[in-house]
């Protein structure tokens, strides 16, 4: 075994008491920090609204980010203006730091008339080409693919752009995986493929995807930089993804970050993890939540306290509130609303399905006015 | 006027539309230096260079991937699937993610290529060299369905779907690749998607076809007429969206149609193409409508012409329709 190619190092600024190591600290202004911070909380109030609106009945489905806020979030940091983030479907947090607001995202949690995407996905399908943030599918790692076409693009123009593509370990086993980091290693492409490693697709385990010893390993195969960081650890990943953007921008070619998180939940909320998980891993893992460290953090900077954690607690608490109210009283996205898009200009057949579908009965209690 | 075949006729095309437009690319297995296996790209690789015309490597899913990116960002991608037989690893690209991307982001993220890909039997080529996939496209909300069955119409036709604002897969019929000729306008036309064409005027019968079996369908209408049957052959050249109006207005005159090609019998274009004109035209029907085409079963290898459609089966369901 040639252990020089697994890659034994993982990087990490944080430690647990949230002291920042010096020597690779990004040593952000403490603005920045905090506004992060802040942003990693919101995301969490969010999260957990919505998990409580779905048991409740009154959104359909939700696909949480609970404990890998920190990988999520910082990589979202990281960006440039040019730069564009390809999303898997775990990073509205992602989403809502590019500047869609709350309750553009909550309209797409309800599928209102509202919705940028029209009521055609599953909540948490969300498309944000104005925060140069990508469209969701489900189908496993096809983004990455994508991503990999869309800044090869940018690099042929040359432009400056880089594209960041999130996935989770379990998307490793998918032909995009290779399909993927193989053009990107053979171009040499401005891409940074974001693993969120946090152990779990759906009920399988990371060591039943791979026979590797590390996700990260597989970087080295293709010509792609390999780097693994501790993704609970907010400012290390900004480190890392910062470095890896950089080295895009330069021509250096394409990284893949492993970053090393917890799913703190479920799949989704259709997902039940007692059947997989035992209680003391999970209490474990809670251990290394990312936002209690962060939060360690910005209290010894003397940048947070008690006082403002309620504050913002409270405003996040009534926009949420807000935000839901006003998407629950949005009414169904216009039934000719299905017709349209399927082609740039409609043709003759959905011409006529649509006016067959405006002659039909409408079902009752779904969907909504005309 | 030139004359052309079908592969000088492409390779027009997109020289054309390489010089006219700086956002399309080429990329595919062996596009490059070698110009294709079926040489459709000779020499565009050396007029435009290695960033233009991109000889990548060998996945089907990587390069409808990366083209799709590529699309995004405002380019125009053409990628080639060197056989329409090994479309299928990049099937979930093309079905799951091209096809959708307009739709699913609100009209934020469309995605417009032109995929190239040869298509069809006759050539000795097997399982693997020979089929026929399109039913699965068209049967794919979102995508257009191209296959032109001569030159003009394959430059024509290419121009159009290379300017279209949606997905295009272009199906080229390599049987008749080289076979057919016809004179070529240099320089730029447009033959407009959506728009089939009756090829042969008649009065009895309505044939639809298209690509290479289109030629089987005249020979047999050919054939039928020294039996005082009057067929009306239509080359749909545009599969999805179909020509509808066209199909109608010739069924409604004849009251009898057969349907050719060379995919499978079941679930193939031809049952759509069947219903719907029981849909629009069963009362002007006076025979039943027939389809010729593959069979269910695998494209065979050594018995490759007893399963293609040709005029030899397609003149007794001339007769036997005319005469129902």
């Amino acid at each position: 075994m040639q252990t020089q190619f697994v890659l034994d190092d993982v990087v990490t600024v944080l430690g647990p008491d949230g002291v920042a190591d010096p020597a690779t600290d990004p040593k952000l202004p403490g603005e920045t920090v905090v506004r992060l911070f802040k942003h990693m909380l919101l995301t969490r109030m969010v999260d957990e609204r919505l998990v409580l609106l779905q048991r409740q009945g009154r959104i359909g489905f939700h696909i949480g980010s609970l404990g890998e806020e920190a990988c999520i979030l910082g990589p979202a940091a990281a960006l440039g203006d040019d730069d564009w983030l390809w999303p898997c479907y775990r990073e509205f947090g992602a989403l809502l730091l590019r500047g869609m607001p709350l309750q553009t995202y909550l309209d797409n949690m309800y599928g209102n008339a509202n919705d940028a995407v029209k009521g055609r996905q599953m909540p948490d399908h969300y498309s944000g080409r104005p925060y140069k943030f990508g469209s969701v599918s489900s189908p496993i790692g096809t983004q990455m693919t994508q991503a990999v076409g869309f800044s090869w693009a940018a690099k042929m123009k040359g432009d400056k752009s880089v594209s960041l593509v999130f996935f989770g370990e379990g998307a490793t086993s998918s032909s995009e995986f290779h399909n993927a980091m193989n053009f990107a290693g053979v171009y040499k492409t401005p891409t940074v493929f974001l693993c969120r490693n946090n152990g779990w697709a759906i009920s399988v385990p990371a060591g039943q995807q791979t026979g590797s010893q590390t996700f990260a390993q597989k970087g080295f195969a293709y010509g792609v930089t390999p780097v693994r960081v501790d993704g609970n650890d907010l400012l290390a990943m900004i480190k890392v993804t910062r470095d890896a953007i950089e080295r895009g921008r330069r021509g250096e070619g394409p990284t893949l970050i492993e970053a090393l998180t917890h799913r703190l939940s479920g799949h989704s909320t259709s997902d039940d993890p007692k059947a997989y998980r035992n209680e003391a891993e999970m209490t474990a893992e809670r251990a290394k939540d990312p936002i209690p460290r962060m939060r360690a953090h910005v209290v010894a900077l003397g940048l947070w306290d008690d006082a403002q954690e309620k504050a913002w607690a409270e405003q996040v608490e009534a926009d949420i509130k807000r935000a839901v109210e006003t998407a629950e009283k949005t009414p169904a996205p216009a039934l000719h609303t299905m017709f349209e898009d399927v082609y740039a200009t409609q043709p003759w057949h959905l011409v006529e399905q649509q006016a067959e579908a405006e002659r039909a009965p409408r079902p009752a209690g779904h969907g909504g006015g005309h | 006027m030139p004359q052309m075949n079908m592969v000088q006729a492409v390779n027009d095309a997109l020289r054309l539309e390489l010089k006219r437009d700086p956002r399309v690319v080429l990329l595919g297995e062996d596009i490059g230096k070698v110009g294709g296996v079926f040489r459709v790209t000779q020499d565009l690789y050396k007029e435009f260079g290695a960033d233009r015309v991109i000889d990548t490597p060998l996945s089907e899913g990587g390069i409808i991937g990366a083209a799709i990116g590529m699309a995004l960002y405002g380019m125009r991608p053409v990628p080639e699937i060197q056989f329409s037989d090994f479309i299928f690893p990049a099937f979930d690209q093309i079905v799951s993610e091209l096809a959708k991307f307009r739709y699913r982001s609100g009209g934020e993220f469309p995605a417009k290529m032109v995929i190239r890909t040869p298509v069809g039997g006759g050539i000795r080529g097997g399982h693997y060299h020979s089929q026929s996939p399109e039913a699965y496209f068209i049967h794919t909300p979102g995508l257009k369905v191209v296959c032109p069955s001569n030159p003009y119409d394959a430059k024509g036709l290419l121009l159009s779907a290379l300017r279209d604002e949606d997905p295009v897969l272009f199906f080229e019929p390599k049987r008749i690749y080289r076979a057919a000729r016809s004179e070529v306008p240099e320089g730029d036309y447009t033959v407009p998607l959506s728009q089939a064409k009756v090829v042969r005027p008649g009065q009895h019968v309505t044939v639809l076809a298209w690509g290479a079996m289109l030629y089987e369908a005249i020979e047999a209408a050919n054939q039928a007429a020294a039996q005082g049957i009057d067929t009306e052959v239509v080359d749909l050249r545009t599969l999805w969206p179909v020509d509808i109006d066209t199909i109608v207005a010739s069924v409604k005159k004849t009251g009898r149609v057969v349907v050719v090609h060379e995919a499978p019998k079941t679930c193939g274009f031809g049952a759509e193409l069947i219903a719907l004109i029981n849909e629009k035209a069963f009362l002007h029907l006076e025979a039943p409508p027939v389809r010729v085409t593959g069979y269910d079963t695998p494209f065979p290898y050594t018995l490759e012409m007893d399963y293609l459609p040709l005029a030899g089966r397609i003149l007794p369901a001339l007769i036997e329709t005319a005469r129902y």
